[in-house]
């Protein structure tokens, strides 16, 4: 459980939960593993804190109220500002078809509930490797 | 011959008496030798006399068939007296047939009146020949004999006349014989010529007496006649002779026998009637007299007429069968047919048409059947007769008749049928009818209404049932609708649920995993371990979620099969991989024996999930020993088996498939000890199921357990 110190930036991770329990779980975890975090308790919020502080990486609950995860990750995905931003859907939708229309949704990734937190910063961590790959490899 | 008399001949007159007298005597006697005929021998003679000097001589000579006198010849008399000589021979008293009846010359004396033709001299009236009898006088000589030595000259040449008259008379007589007899044999043939039979008359041994010319074109053939008619009559002698001879020659006449014979003169066989009989010849001595008649044709014709009597027969005979079959026909038809005369008189009928029409013969006298059979004449004569007053009836004429049975006294409607037959000129000769029976026909009908009735009530049935089928279909549609809907309400509520379950539990196990990791600071060992038990139930919580989960997608028909190739030992060590951690802390030893097997084509992942429990369960209930893992096929190679064996508590044979029930373990007690929610084996079974295969069990209590999942190598998608 090292954390990341010495980097000059700290990646920045929106996580999306209605769900406070679970929301500030997964928030206080990634802080104590040294990720900047912000919060979004539904779809429509999440849009607007992505495009407003354009976090690293978006986790990102499905079921959720006013805007549900699949539709906000259809709009950051159909946003040229935010389709970079990888997204992991992080559902307890845990029935077959389910991932499926996560990934159809646009979601980099998918995580069933329950996740324990230390699964979750080893998925971030992941995709945002292959994410910094990805992106060395365009340059 | 033509004698020459002694007077014509002017030889000297014979002198009367010495040598010149017997000289005389001498030229008569050789004149008479050598004349042949009667008149001129009388001639010759009555002129010797006169040249022996008698005036007068006379010769009467009288037929011997008429007795008449034939001629008179005479010397010394006038013609003209000499016509007038008539001798009255049935006047006895007449003397001249009394000299020709005397024995001896009488002389007639010149003074009795007698016809000038005697002269005035006294005659000797010599008859000739004087030796014979009277019935065979041949003549009398008249000599008148003023002359001395005349009588005696008279006698002598009456002596020879007669002689030689005689011997004349018997030549004629012979000569005569002969003619006839030449006659009557040339009529006599000509007659058996004229017959167009054959006729011969032969020996006993066939060889010909006689023949006819009709014989004799059968029987004999001339010199320079063709080769094959002497063939031809040899061969006719030859059957003609044996045939003969096989007769035997009935004694008693006539026998009568068939002979073929072939025709000379064209070669063909020609067959005759024999009829022959034995004649005796006072010469020849037995003879058989045959007449053949042709009868070739006469055979012919009596054939021709056997074949045509023989034809007449089998005709006849036909025609009889032709009659009995048509009987036979007509009595076994069923129905009744009658055959009336225009009038409705019956003249035939067959044997059921009799059990209407005709009483029965009771002696006890059943007035009921009389009455029966009174009643149907009557109304068949009154159909009958509507036949002819119906107008446009024409030659047939259907209707129906109410009869009764004289047997059964039922009544017997039936359908009659009648045809009129005409004669040549068109006239109604017959009227033949058929009966049939309608009864069966009625109740047929009868059963047709009410089968068509019944028919309608269950048609009217049917469409009640479809109604109430088509009322029952829409509740069932929307019972299904609703089932689907409550089927969706379902899986949608586990979705729910799983999700709804899943938050909380993400809480519980991220904080106490979070507390576990330090992330609140240090916590003391009472803590952690109460932590530790926090977390083991939660997953023990997820576990059972998962589980329920899964049921209840198999049988929603929700979980999907991936199918893929995959190498079984690669997927089992795995597996072992996974439950490494599990086994060192139960302190077992594993074993593996995998075959080398091709890759198999099934869902990895559940093959993964029902391995991966069969080996949790066996660590789970093994308190010591070890775990064999075994990778092989069955022996055809259609299936693949992996075992799981364990040293175990066991499963008593009475709970074998109790294990495979949801929520079940061997004993519930177990379940406490060994935690599961008894899920497990029930989701294995389903799996295994879903991959075509099945899960085997083979246990006995306290000995170990061994779980084998068969499943296909080459599975299929469903």
């Amino acid at each position: 459980m090292s954390a990341v110190a010495e980097t000059p930036r700290r990646p920045l991770v929106l996580v999306v939960d209605d769900f406070a329990d679970n929301r500030e779980m997964y928030c206080e975890y990634l802080s104590f593993c040294g990720y900047d975090v912000i919060e979004a308790r539904n779809g429509a919020e999440a849009l607007e804190e992505a495009r407003s502080r354009m976090p690293d990486i978006i986790i990102m609950d499905l079921s959720l109220p006013v805007m549900d995860g699949w539709e906000a990750t259809r709009r950051l995905k159909d946003d040229d500002r935010t389709r970079m931003i990888p997204v992991v859907a992080l559902t307890g939708h845990a029935l077959a078809g389910h991932s499926q229309v996560a990934r159809d949704a646009g979601c980099d990734s998918f995580l069933a509930k329950p996740c324990l937190p230390d699964q979750l910063v080893a998925e971030i961590k992941r995709m945002l490797e292959s994410g910094k790959a990805s992106i060395e490899a365009k340059r | 011959m033509r004698a020459v008399s002694p007077a014509q001949a002017r030889k000297p007159a014979p002198p009367i008496e010495g040598e010149a007298g017997a000289r005389a005597r001498l030229s008569l006697a050789e004149f008479l030798l050598g004349t042949d005929e009667a008149r001129e021998c009388a001639q010759g003679t009555v002129d010797w006399l006169a040249q022996a000097g008698a005036r007068r001589a006379i010769c009467a000579l009288i037929d011997g068939e008429t007795g008449k006198v034939k001629d008179v010849l005479a010397r010394g008399v006038p013609d003209s007296q000499l016509r007038g000589l008539t001798i009255a021979l049935e006047d006895p008293q007449d003397p001249l047939v009394f000299a020709l009846a005397g024995p001896e010359p009488v002389p007639l004396s010149a003074k009795r009146r007698r016809p000038a033709i005697f002269g005035r001299d006294d005659l000797l009236a010599l008859p000739l020949p004087v030796s014979e009898k009277r019935e065979a006088r041949l003549g009398l000589l008249l000599v008148s004999l003023a002359g001395g030595e005349l009588e005696a000259q008279a006698r002598w040449a009456a002596e020879l006349l007669g002689q030689k008259l005689s011997r004349l008379r018997s030549q004629t007589a012979l000569l005569e014989g002969e003619h006839r007899l030449a006659r009557e044999r040339e009529l006599l043939l000509s007659i058996i010529n004229a017959s167009p039979d054959p006729i011969l008359l032969t020996d006993t041994e066939g060889r010909m007496i006689i023949s006819n010319a009709r014989a004799d074109a059968l029987f004999s053939a001339k010199d320079g006649e063709s080769e094959g008619r002497h063939r031809a009559v040899a061969l006719n002698n030859m059957l003609f002779s044996a045939t003969l001879s096989q007769q035997a020659i009935d004694e008693s006449g006539a026998a009568r026998r068939e002979l073929l014979l072939v025709s000379p003169s064209e070669g063909s066989d020609l067959l005759f009637e024999l009829l022959s009989s034995v004649v005796q010849h006072p010469r020849e001595g037995t003879c058989v007299v045959s007449i053949l008649r042709n009868v070739t044709d006469l055979r012919a014709a009596t054939e021709q007429i056997e074949e045509n009597y023989r034809k007449l027969k089998l005709a006849e005979a036909d025609v009889r069968a032709e009659r009995d079959r048509l009987d036979l026909i007509i009595d076994s038809v069923a129905d009744p047919i009658l055959v009336t005369d225009p009038s409705g008189k019956i003249l035939l009928m067959n044997s059921p048409a009799e059990r209407l029409f005709t009483a029965p013969d009771d002696p006890a006298g059943n007035d009921d059947a009389q009455r029966v059979v009174r009643s149907n004449d009557a109304h068949f004569s009154s159909f009958v007769t509507n036949l002819f007053l119906t107008p446009g009836a024409g030659m047939r004429w259907r209707a129906e008749i109410l009869l009764t049975d004289p047997a059964e006294l039922q009544p017997l409607p039936v359908e009659a049928i009648a045809g009129k037959v005409l004669s040549e000129h068109g006239e109604v000769t017959a009227v033949v009818t058929i009966l049939h029976d309608r009864t069966e026909a009625l109740e047929k009908a009868r059963l047709y209404e009410q089968l068509k009735a019944a028919s309608a009530q269950l048609e009217e049935r049917v469409r009640e049932a479809t109604a109430e089928l088509v009322r029952r279909n829409e509740l069932l549609q929307r019972q299904h609708l609703a089932l689907e809907q409550g089927s969706q309400l379902k899986s949608q509520f586990l979705a729910n649920m799983s999700h709804e379950f899943r938050t909380p539990l993400n809480a519980i196990l991220g904080y106490t995993s979070m507390l576990l990791g330090g992330v609140s600071g240090a916590v003391t060992p009472p803590q952690k371990v109460k932590l530790e038990r926090i977390d083991s139930n939660g997953k023990h919580l997820l576990s059972i979620i998962n589980d329920i989960l899964d049921i209840s997608r198999i049988e929603a028909g929700k979980m999907p099969l991936h199918l893929e190739e995959f190498e079984l030992p690669t997927l089992i060590g795995e597996l072992l991989a996974e439950v490494e951690p599990l086994l060192q802390k139960a302190k077992l030893r594993t074993v593996t024996e995998i075959d080398e097997l091709p890759p198999l084509l099934s869902d990895r992942q559940k093959v993964k999930q029902i391995v991966l429990n069969l080996l949790t369960n066996a660590i789970k209930f093994t308190p010591q020993g070890l775990v064999r893992v075994r990778a092989t096929t069955d022996a055809d190679e259609c299936n693949a088996l992996i075992s799981v064996q364990d040293t175990g508590i066991g499963i008593a044979e009475q709970d074998h498939e109790e294990v495979f029930e949801d929520f079940r373990q061997a004993d519930n007690s177990v379940t406490r000890e060994y935690g599961g929610a008894g899920l497990g084996l029930s989701i294995c079974r389903r799996l295994a199921t879903m991959l075509g295969g099945r899960i085997e069990l083979q246990s006995k209590l306290g000995q170990g357990s061994t779980f084998t999942l068969v499943i296909p190598r080459r599975g299929k998608r469903r």
